[in-house]
């Protein structure tokens, strides 16, 4: 704000320009959030979370690993505001300030959209052949996870 | 593979579990309101991000305008014109780019993705082959597919409004692990991208054979 005064911008009028670009973009996401919370919520309810969440905790529970974040782990690469969705329900059940909602944040702090970007990007310039983009891509997401967890684990 | 495809058929895998499950489990009940719950809760979490969303748009605006972005392009400018060899440093593609990367850390995602696009179609004017990737592309999308942010501005006010004592404290961790992230990133995606040498690479690939690094992206 300082720098933006002293160089004598227009502050407030780039702040409105900036504000609506944001309402733009989150008016973009209501039907993607929409569709994927309640998607997500039914997962849930139908008790499927729980089935595959116990299916993965014998593995999870050999590596230390909490089976809380299974399903946001698996969703974040696909859907951004699907993970946002799954980050709250962790906060609401465990919250933020637990270990599971630390690895948790971690984890949706330093990981992406992958399939959103490589969708975004390829597709705008119409390229259809993306080669080893996505492997790679998701391959930085699993390196995030171990991470999150070994991390916060340590240090926190 | 579609990506596209993808990801509707697994929104559509995700709600035939969700009934198949319901129904098995007696829990049809559960389910129905499972749908309702779901559109409520996407509804407060559209309020929750709100604030914030336009709020931060608007202050990322200001950085921008303000030339701080530029700034912040001068520093990165070196290290990405290593890892974008065939791309020169003066050129259209090169700026958005560096822009969308600048965007990127500063936690205004999008704000980034107009750079992003431009660079894209920048750089498939120098494609030979215009529905397969290059590997500055490659380079560049995995880029955006590992976050860079340095302050998560939306976690840390989603951990704040859901009663955290310290919303910042996994900033470190955030940290790590995005570099983590990144290095394994961009090292796999260099590394492949030599193993295919000049066999995707922009219109220069012949003149980088002969060991050259001549730019032709004027």
């Amino acid at each position: 704000m300082l720098y933006g005064m002293i160089k004598g911008t227009k502050i407030f009028d780039s702040f409105i320009e900036g504000a609506l670009e944001g309402l733009h973009t989150l008016y973009m996401i209501i039907p993607t959030l929409t569709g994927l919370v309640v998607a997500v919520e039914m997962l849930s309810q139908s008790g499927a979370i729980d089935l595959i969440c116990n299916a993965v905790t014998l593995v999870a529970d050999f590596f230390g690993f909490p089976k809380e974040i299974v399903p946001m782990a698996a969703l974040r690469p696909i859907s951004g505001s699907g993970a946002t969705a799954i980050l709250t329900n962790i906060f609401e059940n465990y919250g933020p300030d637990s270990v599971v909602g630390k690895i948790a944040s971690a984890l949706a702090g330093s990981t992406e959209t992958t399939f959103y970007a490589v969708t975004l990007y390829f597709g705008s310039v119409g390229i259809t052949k993306a080669r080893h983009t996505l492997w790679v891509g998701l391959c930085a997401d699993f390196t995030a996870l171990v991470m999150a967890i070994v991390t916060v684990k340590l240090m926190l | 593979m579609d990506v596209v495809f993808l990801i509707n058929y697994l929104w559509g895998i995700m709600i035939i579990i969700s009934i198949v499950c319901g129904i098995l489990t007696g829990n049809t009940q559960q389910l129905s309101s499972g749908v309702m719950n779901g559109a409520e809760k996407a509804a407060k979490l559209l309020i929750t991000l709100f604030g914030v969303m336009v709020f931060w748009s608007g202050i990322m605006k200001v950085a921008e305008k303000s030339g701080l972005t530029k700034q912040l392009v001068k520093v990165l400018s070196p290290p990405l014109k290593k890892l974008f060899p065939d791309i020169d440093s003066n050129s259209v593609a090169f700026q958005s780019i560096c822009m969308n990367i600048s965007a990127n850390l500063i936690g205004v995602g999008n704000a980034a993705t107009p750079f992003g696009l431009k660079a894209m179609s920048e750089m498939q004017k120098h494609n030979l082959k215009k529905d397969t990737a290059t590997d500055s592309m490659v380079v560049f999308v995995v880029m955006n597919t590992a976050s860079l942010q340095l302050i998560p501005a939306t976690l840390g006010y989603l951990r704040q409004s859901y009663g955290s004592k310290n919303p910042f404290e996994i900033l470190p961790c955030v940290i790590i692990c995005s570099v983590a992230a990144l290095t394994v990133a961009l090292v796999l995606a260099k590394s492949i991208n030599r193993l295919t040498r000049g066999k995707y690479s922009s219109s220069n690939e012949n003149k980088r054979y002969k060991g050259k690094p001549v730019k032709l992206w004027k």
